[in-house]
């Protein structure tokens, strides 16, 4: 579904990711772990073409399709989406107005009839109920004054209700209590389906507890040192960074 | 010599005063004024060499040269009104070029102890109904453009409400600019008495029809006694009008004015309002929002007196900025001695689309009393670039992303509405703007 190759991307002139390869199955869940710093969020945002993040070598394609070419109203059009690790403040913007806008550009780029105001309030509220969302938040200013995980929850119902094909989820599980992240979790895990595939990037087991990966990454320095199954998170709790890194990465 | 000068470059030479016609002058407490007035205008416009005009300059208005306002067809009319349409029921008075439009105006069954009444039917039959509300305060009278509406205006509006009354219908004031080849000038006069208790809602709607104009609207409101006065202004003129609008404000012990005022349109326009707060306790809320492009110039003015304790005040102006157009705003707070427990706030933002748009701010407070609470804050920049990126990264292209987060900016500007439905209508005119503006390219 998604294969990136040999990725070089800069910012701000600096050398971030350096030699990422990276494929991704239809219908798998990819882990991500690595050190603060070693270009986790770099690589979702260059994934979702956030500007500044200059390419400057390899490719991503996506169901065959040259994912950088696109705008990155383009990418999540296609089933891109990027739950970010900082979800954005946007004052005077109310969050049901921003999400029946955004639901509907995407439904209408895929030929799909756009949402009345009453149908829309129907679907939002059965997924903003899932996640222990209030409509009161949902008539707030998007992501302003959010606590923490509430923010990560609205990530999190704006992924359910776009319905895209591949999510990358940015420590998503950072800011979240142990509730919440349980009924996060479950969202993430009834999106699971053989047509949709995760990155979830995250700096702890306890989320993979939930959400079982296919494969784990590791990644340092702007590249993946080291993949393997589930029990690599685990022996990554364990042994911290140094103890499962190859000697040439570490 | 010198002398001569600077007092040549302190004044835009100004023909206007001496081809206009002359206004009818009906009543002896009109001669004063109207004399006082020509003397004023006789030296011509203020130039940017005077500080209230700073960042405005009238110099495009002085190269104009207006011919008699002529008739206008009805259907040019109808065809206006449809930007009128408020949503709601309301008194409604419509002037085309300056002159009320009885045809086009509806003043149903006003409650008894209220009247609202066309100028120029009140200065025909009725002139003492007017003395003593026209140019009461200084901030008028020395006024150098509203020194011309006092010489020449010949209609507008009277509106009084007797002490405990209040509207429950908004007046709706419709003024349609409609030039011809020439150019027109207009200066109408409105008149608001708010006695004690009273309580207005009244609306302004500006609407560019067609042609060059000079819009010149002097507005002079008293809010007596706990009374309220709403007041919301729609200014859509056409973009080769100008509009200098001034509104002069006392409020009352207790007494509360509202405003509202949201620029489109206009290629020169300035919204100046003067409140004083001449009781305890008396309050003021200006909001001020502009939207404009090209090469448009938008001037907000405001200056708030506070005469007297407890009172307070809320500013908020926010403009938004396309192509090469200015906007500025001049914001001057004065807490005279006494006035203690004054709590005043004000605040200014532009946010910029282009690079070749400018905004200047120039806030001035003046305290001269004691234990009082004053802020004042402005800001300019472009629109969020992070901001931008989340929205599109959520499917919204960069014209939809950028009207939401736009649209986000000045709304906060029109909240202040009370009527839902009136609200609904200035909303409806930003979107219109939005839909033509925010679409192109950044
Ligand atoms: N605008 C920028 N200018 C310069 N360096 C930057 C910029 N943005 C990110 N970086 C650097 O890129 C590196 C990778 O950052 P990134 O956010 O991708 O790390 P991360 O793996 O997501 O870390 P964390 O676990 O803390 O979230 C960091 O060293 C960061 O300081
Ligand atoms: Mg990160």
């Amino acid at each position: 579904m998604l294969e990136i190759k040999n990725l070089h991307a800069t910012v701000d002139g600096r050398e971030i990711l350096n030699g990422l390869d990276l494929t991704i199955g239809a219908g798998q869940v990819h882990a991500v772990m690595g050190p603060n710093g070693s270009g986790k969020s770099t690589l979702s945002y260059v994934l979702a073409g956030r500007e500044g993040y200059q390419v400057t070598e390899g490719s991503v394609t996506f169901e065959g399709r040259d994912l950088l070419a696109l705008k990155p109203e383009e990418r999540a059009r296609a089933g891109i989406f990027l739950a970010f690790q900082y979800p954005v403040e946007v004052p005077g913007v109310a969050s049901a107005t921003f999400l029946k806008t955004a639901v509907n550009a995407v439904r209408k780029a895929r030929g799909e009839k756009e949402y009345d105001a009453f149908e829309f309030l129907k679907l939002a509220k059965a997924k903003r109920e899932a996640l222990g969302i209030s409509e009161e938040m949902m008539k707030r200013a998007l992501n302003v004054g959010f606590s923490g995980g509430e923010k990560k929850r609205n990530e999190v119902m704006q992924m359910m209700l776009l319905e895209p094909k591949f999510m990358v989820l940015d420590e998503t599980d950072s800011g979240l209590d142990v509730d919440a992240l349980r009924v996060v979790a479950a969202g993430v895990n009834a999106m699971r389906r053989a047509d949709r595939s995760m990155l979830v990037i995250t700096h702890y087991q306890r989320l993979l507890d939930y959400i079982t990966p296919d494969v784990v990454h590791i990644l340092s320095r702007g590249r993946i040192v080291r993949s393997g199954g589930p029990d690599l998170a685990r022996e990554l709790e364990a042994k911290g960074y140094a103890g499962v890194m190859p000697v040439a990465a570490a | 010599m010198a002398a001569t000068t600077k007092k040549h470059a302190r004044r835009i030479a100004f023909p206007y005063g001496e081809t206009a016609a002359h206004a009818p002058v009906l009543a002896n407490w009109l001669v004063g004024l109207r004399t006082e007035a020509r003397a004023l205008i006789a030296d011509g416009l203020p130039s940017p060499r005077v500080e209230a005009w700073k960042y405005t300059n009238l110099q495009p208005l002085a190269e104009r040269r207006f011919a008699v306002v002529g008739d206008v067809s009805p259907d040019h009319v109808r065809h206006a009104m449809a930007k009128a349409e408020l949503g709601r029921s309301a008194h409604r008075l419509v002037f085309v070029n300056g002159r009320l439009e009885a045809a086009f105006s509806d003043l149903a069954a006003l409650p008894k102890g209220a009247t609202v009444r066309g100028l120029g039917d009140v200065l025909t039959a009725d002139p003492a109904a007017l003395a003593g509300l026209i140019g009461r305060s200084e901030a008028v009278r020395g006024h150098a453009l509203a020194a011309y509406n006092t010489a020449f205006f010949s209609d507008g509006v009277l509106i009084t409400l007797d002490a405990g009354i209040a509207l429950d219908r908004p007046v709706h004031l419709v003024f349609i600019g409609a030039a011809g080849a020439s150019p027109v000038a207009f200066h109408p006069r409105l008149i608001v008495d708010a006695g004690a208790g009273s309580q207005l809602a009244l609306i302004e709607s500006h609407i560019g029809e067609a042609g060059a104009y000079w819009a010149n609207p002097v507005t002079e409101i008293a809010v007596g006694h706990d009374a309220m006065v709403r007041h919301a202004k729609l200014q859509d003129e056409t973009m080769d009008a100008h509009h200098l609008a001034l509104v002069d404000v006392s409020v009352g012990r207790g007494g509360r004015y509202e405003s509202t005022v949201l620029t489109l349109g206009a290629a020169l326009s300035r919204h100046e309002i003067v409140v004083r707060l001449e009781g305890e306790h008396a309050e003021a809320r200006l909001d001020g929002g502009y939207l404009i492009g090209g090469k448009q110039h938008c001037d907000n003015t405001t200056r708030i007196e506070h005469l007297m304790p407890h009172g307070s005040c809320r500013e908020v102006y926010k403009g938004v900025l396309d192509n090469e157009s200015r906007g500025t705003f001049q914001g001057t707070i004065i807490v005279h001695k006494g006035a203690v427990k004054t709590d005043a706030h004000q605040l200014c933002r532009a946010l910029m689309l282009s690079k070749g748009a400018e905004a200047d701010a120039k806030p001035e407070l003046e305290i001269y009393a004691d234990d009082v609470k004053c802020s004042h804050g402005a800001s300019a920049g472009a629109l969020d670039p992070l901001q931008m990126f989340y929205l599109r990264a959520r499917g919204l292209d960069e014209a939809a992303a950028r009207a939401l987060l736009v649209e986000g900016f000045i709304g906060e500007t029109i909240e202040g509405i009370a009527d839902e439905a009136v609200r609904g209508y200035f909303a409806a005119r930003i979107a219109a703007w939005l839909a033509l503006h925010a679409a192109g390219p950044a």
